[in-house]
């Protein structure tokens, strides 16, 4: 669902795409929900959104991934720039940024299938936090890529419970992305 | 004066100075629990505090005084139901643009969060509806706060925003800080649009055979009309104002074209449904102006300035988009203009002779009714003879706004106040008061529906006893008129709880009376001016016009919601006849 009104004329060509912006925030109360609630009464449907510190306590990061057509981004952005908490919106390019997120998943093993879900993991580069009788529990940090695919490698086995991160993402290089830069 | 003290004073008292250095001269509210330590010394201030009988009063009040002056408005409440009382008329504000601080009182900080006596979480209530909110719970962070609710409600693109103070933050014992000057890292309004904008829209207007200017109620904010008339007589252009806008650009002017939108004149409609560039200033587009809006100004380039940038291409993408100040980029515009028309100044005189044609052949108008009774736009329409263009109008929502925005004169900004986005029903008689506050010499006329009047009219009894003469013209119908008007035409004539009446009970006349007023009736068209004088002259009370109106009248023209601008219908099932060449 994109922001823009449901008679809005539609521009030329324009394709919905996934983006990932880097929003900084000053670390006070009620600052997510305000961006929540920006976003639900506004109708941008959020993929996933992670909050942390800084390296300044006075502020905080948002990483919020989001699925919008290129017009709607715009007004996405204008939007939460409005908000007065936020200090500063940067759409992170997935080329020249790190993303990960991190996942748990527990997965059913017998002693046929357990060596065959080790030598996943391994090949993953992921790591086995947990083990019992008959299921695994698998640690794995990565780009949604990689977490999408060891998922359905593992997915034969049994899936028997799993939970994952928002994306957290950071720019590749110097700038821009420190709190200095950004406060300009 | 000095900014910052170090003896030690409450929190209460230091949120009063902070006011004070705010600059506030007036504020409405009513005391509570929470709220109390404030009035303490409230009690003591220089600050005029005006009782009001209910929060909303208090709110609205507010916005009246800051729409009739361009100051901040300031209501104050206590926690609870009393801040919940404020979430209308903060809605009203915000989606207006009008800069109010809203200050409220909450439970003890160490009680918040525990479902206390009158808790009630009104900044997380009030976040979608406001600029900003704060929540304080500490004495020494009030005035920083007041000062930063004052800077944010009043710069940038103007709104509401709300303080909420811990009760024990007022009684605790702190040091007044007040900030100098005010940075806030999140929050820096662009003023002046970048100079290669400014001549793109120049070159735009330049090669412009049919331009319109399209002006919203950002022209007022910014107090640019006096750059807005040069502008517009510079580019000889058409003008229409939107119902925000109304008094940006004299009604007389020869330029103008009236209001655009689902009741504007058909003039201003087709003008900007066949132009070929909207020079829009200050307006949002909104659905009450566009129609459908894929079928909005279809052959229309659009240059659009605003101070809000998230209103560029919200709902209709612009070829130019000028973010800032809108005195400060009209000042910037004229000069560009200038010099683009040395090169080329293009001939408009054929769309301006089509333009002109639509306003002399579909003029505003209303019939008498057949039967004798009085037709409520003739009431209204000598309202504003009679009151003349120095005086203020303030509207509430329904049929009676629609004609007090069409059969008013207006010739100056801030003489027309209304709740135009978040049209609130029973805004009239409190933002007639706050207006009444803030222009104390001015003729102020709540121009009021029956069923609107009902809402609010307890503040009367504030106005009676605060020596706020306002003068309240009810527009007697007996229904809900423009819900009504929909039944008639949408819904079959069949008028659900539309019916209000109010011809029989109550008698407004001696509501007026037991609350302090002066109540005066009408009902026959020879009496009209005879009691619109009878009530100008009543300057020591306030005045309340009961006038018994033609139910069935209807606000034309019209664009039925949801449908094109094309389909513009001058009165009942009567569409202007086009000639074939401009279709």
């Amino acid at each position: 669902m994109t922001q823009s009104h449901p008679d809005a004329p539609s521009s030329s060509v324009s394709f919905s795409k996934t983006r990932t912006l880097s929003v900084l925030v000053e670390n006070s109360p009620g600052v997510l929900a305000r961006v929540s609630s920006l976003f639900s009464r506004r109708g941008y449907n959020i993929d996933s959104l992670a909050v942390g510190p800084t390296e300044n306590p006075d502020f905080s990061r948002m990483t919020i991934v989001i699925n919008v057509e290129d017009h709607a981004l715009e007004q996405v952005i204008a939007q939460l720039d409005k908000l007065i908490n936020v200090i500063s919106i940067t759409e992170l390019d997935p080329v020249i940024s790190v993303q990960r997120e991190l996942l748990l998943v527990k997965v059913s093993t017998d002693e046929k299938t357990r060596s065959q879900v080790l030598e996943t993991v391994q090949l993953f580069r992921a790591k086995v936090v947990d083990v019992a009788q008959d299921a695994v529990t698998i640690e794995a940090t990565g780009n949604t890529e990689k977490i999408s695919a060891l998922l359905r490698v593992l997915e034969p086995y049994g899936i028997l419970e799993l939970i994952q991160s928002g994306l957290v993402a950071m720019s590749r290089g110097l700038k821009p992305g420190s709190i200095s830069e950004d406060k300009k | 004066m000095n900014m910052s003290d170090t003896t030690k004073m409450t929190g209460a008292s230091s949120l009063v100075k902070a006011l004070e250095a705010s600059g506030v001269d007036v504020m409405f509210g009513i005391p509570g629990g929470a709220i109390l330590p404030a009035y303490d010394p409230i009690f003591d201030s220089k600050i005029r505090h005006i009782l009001v009988r209910h929060e909303q009063g208090a709110g609205h009040a507010a916005t009246g005084y800051a729409q009739a002056t361009g100051r901040v408005g300031v209501c104050i409440a206590t926690s609870g139901p009393g801040a919940t009382n404020l979430v209308t008329p903060l809605a009203d504000a915000q989606m207006d643009s009008v800069p109010i601080v809203a200050i409220t009182g909450q439970v003890a900080s160490g009680a918040i969060g525990t479902d206390a006596f009158q808790e009630a979480d009104i900044r997380g209530i009030t976040m979608p509806v406001t600029k900003h909110s704060f929540l304080v719970t500490r004495a020494e962070d009030i005035a920083r706060s007041v000062a930063e609710a004052f800077h944010i409600a009043s710069t940038g693109r103007p709104g509401a925003v709300l303080v909420d103070i811990a009760k024990d933050a007022l009684q605790m014992q702190t040091e007044f800080n007040f900030p100098k000057s005010i940075e806030l890292g999140g929050y820096n309004p662009k003023l002046e649009a970048p100079a290669e904008a400014i001549r793109d829209a120049a070159a735009l207007i330049a090669q412009s055979k049919a331009p319109v200017l399209y002006i919203g109620g950002g022209a007022i904010k910014a107090g640019a009309h006096k750059e807005l008339l040069k502008l517009a007589e510079l580019t000889g252009a058409p003008v229409v104002t939107t119902l925000m806008a109304r008094g940006a650009f004299p009604d007389s002017h020869p330029q103008h074209l009236g209001m655009p939108g689902m009741h504007g004149t058909v003039a201003a409609v087709t003008a900007l449904q066949k132009a070929d560039l909207l020079i829009t200033l200050g307006a949002r587009f909104d659905d009450r102006v566009t129609g459908k809006l894929s079928t909005f100004a279809p052959g229309a380039k659009i240059i659009h300035a605003d101070i809000d940038p998230a209103e560029i291409g919200k709902n209709r993408r612009a070829d130019v988009g000028l973010v800032g100040d809108l005195k400060l980029t009209i000042e910037a515009l004229i000069p560009a203009l200038k010099s683009e028309f040395k090169k080329n100044q293009p001939d408009i005189s054929a769309w301006l002779s089509q333009a002109y044609g639509w306003r002399t052949r579909f003029p505003l108008g209303y019939d008498h009714p057949t039967d004798g009774s009085v037709s409520p736009q003739y009431v209204i329409e000598r309202i504003g003879k009679m009151s003349g263009p120095d005086a203020i109008y303030v509207a509430g929502v329904g049929q009676h706004q629609m004609w007090a925005s069409q059969f008013i004169s207006y010739e100056k900004p801030r003489t027309w106040l209304n709740s135009g986005g978040l049209g609130t029903m029973g805004y009239a008689v409190p933002a007639a008061m706050g207006a009444k506050v803030g222009a104390p010499d001015t003729t102020v006329w709540a121009i009021d529906g029956d069923g609107c009047f009902q809402m609010t009219n307890q503040e009367l009894v504030t106005c009676a006893l605060n020596n706020i003469p306002i003068k309240v013209a009810v527009i007697n119908n007996e229904s809900l008129g423009m819900v009504r008007q929909w039944q008639t035409l949408f819904y079959n004539e069949r008028y659900s709880n539309t019916e209000l009446h109010s011809k029989r009970i109550p008698d407004f006349a001696k509501l007026a009376d037991a609350m302090g007023c002066v109540g005066l009736t009408c009902d026959s068209t020879d009496d009209v001016d005879k009691t619109i004088a009878q009530a100008m002259e009543i300057n020591d009370r306030p005045v309340v016009v009961d006038f018994s109106v033609h139910r069935d009248a209807m606000v034309w023209p019209m664009v039925a919601a949801g449908t094109s601008n094309d389909d513009i219908v001058n009165a009942r099932s009567l569409a202007p006849i086009w000639d074939s060449q401009e279709l």
